[in-house]
C-alpha cells in the first residue's frame, strides 16, 4: 500500500517540478461557486457540446465526404439500387450497416439540437439577470458568438448527408449567398467551385464542420470558462451576499460531483431520446435530386427564424438598379435582418452601459423586475424572434390547425412589427408592479388575511413584517439615476461638445430609467417600522379601554 | 336480291353507319383501353339505382342530370373512377361548402356507390374503377417507386406520405389510410386539387410502383423509434424544447435545489 502512495506522491512531485500542477490545484479546487438551478444551462450547452465531439468522432470513421456518384447497394430496401452521393451512400451506411449508427448519429443530431437550445436559453438567464455587465461585457460577447457559429455549424452538420432535406437547405443558402449585392455570385462560386451545386461543396463543408468550426468553438469554450474562474461567478442577492463577496460551495467536491452527476444525466437523458425517438430520417428523405422537393421541407429550429422570415417577406427585387439585380426579397430577411439582429446582440452590453451611464462592477445579479426596460426589451426579442419561428413552419402550423397560409403570411408581415411594441409594453408595466410590490412588501409587510374589528366598528387588517432574508433579496436592488442632459453652453459660454449625442443619451436614458420604482430608504422603511408600531400600540390601547381581549396578532 | 338492290336498300345506309360507328368506338376503346369499356361492366339495375341515389343526395349541387352547377362542377365524363373515390372516401356528399372535401366516414355502402359510379359512368366515357389486376404490385420495382413518389407526390404530399399545406388553406391529405384503389383513382381522375396523372404522363406499372413505396410508408417500422409524425425538423424542434430540455430542466432544479 505504502509503495503505492509513495509511487503517486513521487509521480505528482515530478510533475510538480516542471508544471505549477498543485498550486494551481490548490487555488482552484477550492474556489466558490454559488449554488442555483439556473446556473447549470450553461452547463447542458457544454456538455452537448462534449457529446457532440465524442459522437462526431465516431461518425468521421465511415462518413465520406464526396460527391461521386454511386450506386446503392446496402441493407434499406427502398433505396436498393438508386443512384447517389458517396456522403449520402455513407450515411445510410452509418444509420444501417454500421453497428450502433443509427444510435450514435441520434445522439449526434439531438445533442445538436440540445447544444443550440441550451446556449439560447442560458443566453435568456445571462440577459435577465444582467449578468453582462461590466466586467463581463466581453464574456457575453464570446458566448453570443458561440450561439453564432453554432448555428452555422448546425446547419453544416445537417447538409451533410445530402438527403433531399439537407440538399433543399443548401440550395436556399446557396440563393442567400447569391442575394448579397454585387459580389453574391462570385461568392457562390468561390463557395461551391462553381454553379450550384457542383462537387466541392460537401467536401469543403466537411472540413469545416469537422475541423474548423469545432476547434474554434473548443477555443471559445475555453476562454469562456476561463473568463467565469477569473470574473468568479455571480449570485443572485439575498442574505449575506454583497457584490463583493461569492456565497456558495466549493468546487471540489460539491461541484465536481454535481456537475460530474449532471453530465452523465444530460449524457443519458440524450441517449435515451436517441435511442426511441427519430430525428432527421435521412433514408426517409430520399437522396438529393435538384428537381425533387417534400412538403415540410424545414431548417433545423435555430435556423427558423431566417426561413420565417423569407417566407413572409414580400417578393421585392430590382433589376438593373445601379447596374445589378438587388433581390431584396431575399437580402432583406435573410442577410440584412440577421446581421442586425446578431450585431444587436452582441452589442447589447456596451449600448446599455452606454444609456445607463452605469460603469461599476457588478458581480450581484439583478432580478428581472428591476431592470424593467431590459426584461422588455428581452421579452420584445423574443417575441419577434418566435413569430419568424412560428412562420417558418407555417406549412406545419396551417395544416396541422386547418389554417391558411397566405392568412398566416400576413398575420406574421403585420404581426412581427405590432407584437413585440405590445409585448414591450405589457412586460415593462409587469415588472413596474413587481417592484412596487417589493416596495409595499418592505414598507407595510405581507397582508395576512386576518382581519380585526375594533370596538368602534373600525375594520383592519393585520400586517405580517416579511423575513429578513426576503429583506435582504428586495433590498439588494439598487437605484440608478437618469442621465440628465448638459446645458447646451458651459458656464463661460462655450458650447457643450457632442451635445446632440449627449441629449440623446439622456433621453434614453430617461426612458430607461424613467419609471422605475425608488426602493425605500432604509429611513423610509424605519419610519413605515415605527408607523406600524404606533398603529399596533394605539389598537391595544382601544381594546384595553374597552376591556376587549387582545388577540396575540398584535402583541407579537 | 342483287348486289346493287342491296346497295340501294333504304336501310343499307343506317346499317353501314351503324357497323361504322360500332367498329369507330369498338376500336378505340381497344386503343384507350379499360376507359370506355366500364360502362358494359354496370347492368340497367344499378344504373337506374345510381341515377335515383344520384338525384337524391348528389344533385342539389351537381344537378338532376349531373350537368353541374354553381354549386357543384359537371360530372359527365368524370368515370367511374372520380365516383368511387370521393363516395368511398367519404368526401362526397360534403358535409358543408368548404376549401376542400376532409377524408370522412362513407354516407353508402359498397353497392349504392357501385350503383352512383354505374350512373356516372353511363353519362359519358371516363375512367373506369380500376381493377385488381392494375393493382397487383408483385412486379413492381419498390425502389423505383420511391424515387416517382419524391419526383411527383412528395412535394405535396410530403417524403413520408403524411400530407401537407396548399394555399389559401387547401391541402394535401395524409396518405396514410387511403387504399391502394383509392390512390390509383385520385391518380386517373386528379380530385380536387390534385392533378390528373393520366396512363401518358405516368404509364400504369409506375402508378403501382408507386401504390408499392406508399405501401411500405404505410407498413413498415420507423428504424429510428418514434416518427414524431414524420413531418420533418419542425416537430423535432417541438421535442427538444418540450420534454429534451424539460426533462433536463427538471435536473437542473433537483440538483441545484438547496439542501436543508
Amino acid at each position: 500500500m505504502s509503495t503505492v502512495v509513495d509511487g503517486v506522491g513521487k509521480a505528482i512531485g515530478r510533475a510538480d517540478d516542471r508544471a505549477p500542477i498543485s498550486s494551481l490545484l490548490k487555488d482552484n479546487l477550492r474556489k466558490v461557486f454559488p449554488d442555483h438551478w439556473s446556473f447549470m444551462l450553461g452547463e447542458i450547452a457544454l456538455y452537448s457540446f462534449i457529446i457532440l465531439l465524442l459522437t462526431g468522432v465516431y461518425l468521421t470513421i465511415w462518413y465520406q465526404p464526396s460527391m461521386q456518384e454511386v450506386v446503392y447497394h446496402g441493407s434499406y430496401q427502398p433505396l436498393v439500387g438508386i443512384p447517389m452521393s458517396e456522403a449520402y451512400n455513407s450515411a445510410l451506411h452509418i444509420s444501417f450497416d454500421v453497428r450502433g449508427g443509427l444510435l450514435i448519429r441520434q445522439i449526434h443530431h439531438w445533442a445538436a439540437l440540445f447544444f443550440m437550445a441550451a446556449m439560447v436559453v442560458h443566453m435568456f438567464r445571462i440577459f435577465f439577470t444582467g449578468a453582462f455587465r461590466k466586467p463581463r461585457e466581453f464574456n457575453w460577447v464570446i458566448g453570443g458568438s458561440m450561439i453564432l457559429i453554432g448555428l452555422l455549424e448546425g446547419f453544416a452538420g445537417y447538409s451533410l448527408p445530402d438527403d433531399l432535406l439537407s440538399g433543399v437547405g443548401v440550395r436556399i443558402v446557396a440563393g442567400i449567398i447569391e442575394s448579397i449585392p454585387v459580389v453574391g455570385t462570385y461568392l457562390l462560386f468561390f463557395l461551391f467551385g462553381g454553379q450550384y451545386p457542383g462537387h466541392d461543396f460537401i467536401p469543403r463543408l466537411y472540413t469545416f464542420h469537422v475541423l474548423l468550426v469545432p476547434g474554434i468553438l473548443l477555443a471559445s469554450v475555453g476562454l469562456h470558462l476561463v473568463l467565469i474562474f477569473y470574473h468568479k461567478h455571480t449570485q443572485y442577492p439575498g442574505p449575506g451576499r454583497t457584490n463583493d463577496n461569492v456565497v456558495g460551495f466549493p468546487l471540489f467536491p460539491v461541484y465536481t460531483a454535481k456537475a460530474g452527476g449532471f453530465f452523465f444525466i444530460v449524457f443519458g437523458v440524450t441517449v435515451l431520446m436517441a435511442a426511441f425517438v427519430t430525428i432527421n430520417p435521412i433514408w426517409a428523405y430520399g437522396p438529393y435530386v435538384p428537381d425533387q422537393v417534400t412538403a415540410g421541407s424545414q431548417p433545423d429550429w435555430y435556423i427558423g427564424f431566417v426561413d420565417g422570415a423569407l417566407r413572409a417577406f414580400p417578393n421585392w427585387e430590382s433589376e438593373n438598379f445601379l447596374g445589378h439585380t438587388w433581390s431584396w426579397n431575399i437580402l432583406i430577411p435573410c442577410v440584412l435582418m440577421p446581421g442586425i439582429l446578431v450585431a444587436l446582440l452582441l452589442s447589447y452590453p456596451f449600448l446599455e452601459a452606454w444609456i445607463t451611464g452605469d460603469t461599476r462592477e457588478h458581480h450581484l445579479l439583478d432580478r428581472p423586475r428591476n431592470a424593467a426596460t431590459r426584461t422588455a426589451l428581452g421579452a420584445m426579442a423574443i417575441t419577434f424572434y418566435g413569430i419568424l419561428v412560428i412562420n417558418g413552419a407555417n406549412d406545419i402550423v396551417a395544416q396541422a390547425f386547418n389554417l391558411s397560409i397566405n392568412q398566416l403570411t400576413w398575420f406574421t408581415r403585420i404581426g412581427v412589427f405590432v407584437f413585440p411594441p405590445l409585448v414591450f409594453i405589457a412586460t415593462r408595466r409587469f415588472c413596474l408592479g413587481l417592484q412596487r410590490r417589493d416596495r409595499d412588501l418592505l414598507m407595510h409587510g405581507r397582508e395576512s388575511g386576518q382581519i380585526l374589528r375594533l370596538p368602534h366598528g373600525e375594520f383592519i387588517e393585520i400586517h405580517t413584517p416579511i423575513s429578513d432574508d426576503e429583506k435582504a433579496v428586495i433590498l439588494a436592488k439598487r437605484d440608478i439615476a437618469p442621465i440628465e442632459a448638459p446645458p447646451a453652453t458651459d458656464e463661460n459660454g462655450i458650447a457643450t461638445p457632442g451635445l446632440r449625442a449627449k441629449k440623446w443619451r439622456a433621453k434614453l436614458s430617461n426612458a430607461y430609467f424613467g419609471e422605475n420604482v425608488k426602493r425605500p430608504t432604509l429611513a423610509e422603511i424605519e419610519a413605515a417600522e415605527h408607523h406600524h408600531h404606533d398603529e399596533v400600540a394605539h389598537e391595544i390601547d382601544v381594546l384595553h379601554e374597552a376591556g376587549a381581549p387582545i388577540p396575540s396578532e398584535l402583541t407579537d | 336480291m342483287t348486289s346493287t338492290s342491296v346497295r340501294r336498300n333504304k336501310a343499307t345506309g343506317l346499317v353501314v353507319l351503324l357497323a361504322g360507328l360500332v367498329i369507330t368506338g369498338v376500336g378505340y376503346a381497344a386503343v384507350t383501353s379499360t376507359a370506355e369499356a366500364s360502362v358494359a361492366m354496370y347492368s340497367q339495375t344499378q344504373i337506374d339505382q345510381g341515377k335515383q341515389l344520384f338525384q337524391q343526395g348528389c344533385a342539389t349541387c351537381h344537378g338532376l342530370a349531373a350537368q353541374g352547377s354553381s354549386e357543384g362542377p359537371s360530372l359527365i365524363g368524370v368515370g367511374a373512377a372520380a365516383v368511387n373515390f370521393q363516395v368511398a372516401t367519404g368526401r362526397m356528399p360534403m358535409a358543408q361548402p368548404a376549401n376542400q372535401a376532409p377524408r370522412k366516414v362513407p354516407v353508402y355502402n359498397d353497392d349504392q356507390i357501385a350503383a352512383l359510379a354505374a350512373y356516372v359512368a353511363s353519362l359519358g366515357p371516363g375512367p373506369a374503377v380500376p381493377s385488381d389486376e392494375d393493382l397487383n404490385t408483385t412486379d413492381a420495382n419498390l425502389a423505383e417507386g420511391g424515387v416517382l413518389f419524391r419526383t411527383n407526390c412528395a412535394q405535396c404530399h410530403n417524403f413520408a406520405g403524411h400530407g401537407g399545406a396548399l394555399s389559401n388553406g387547401k391541402y394535401a391529405p395524409s396518405l396514410m389510410n387511403a387504399t391502394p384503389r383509392q390512390m390509383y383513382e385520385a391518380m386517373l381522375t386528379g380530385p380536387q386539387n390534385m392533378p390528373v396523372f393520366n396512363d401518358k404522363t405516368l404509364p400504369p406499372a409506375e402508378k403501382r410502383a408507386i401504390l408499392k413505396y406508399i405501401n411500405e410508408l404505410q407498413t413498415a417500422p420507423s428504424p429510428g423509434g418514434l416518427a414524431l409524425g414524420s413531418l420533418g425538423p419542425v416537430t423535432e424542434g417541438i421535442f427538444i424544447w418540450t420534454a429534451g430540455l424539460g426533462a433536463l430542466l427538471a435536473v437542473a432544479v433537483w440538483i441545484g435545489a438547496k439542501v436543508r
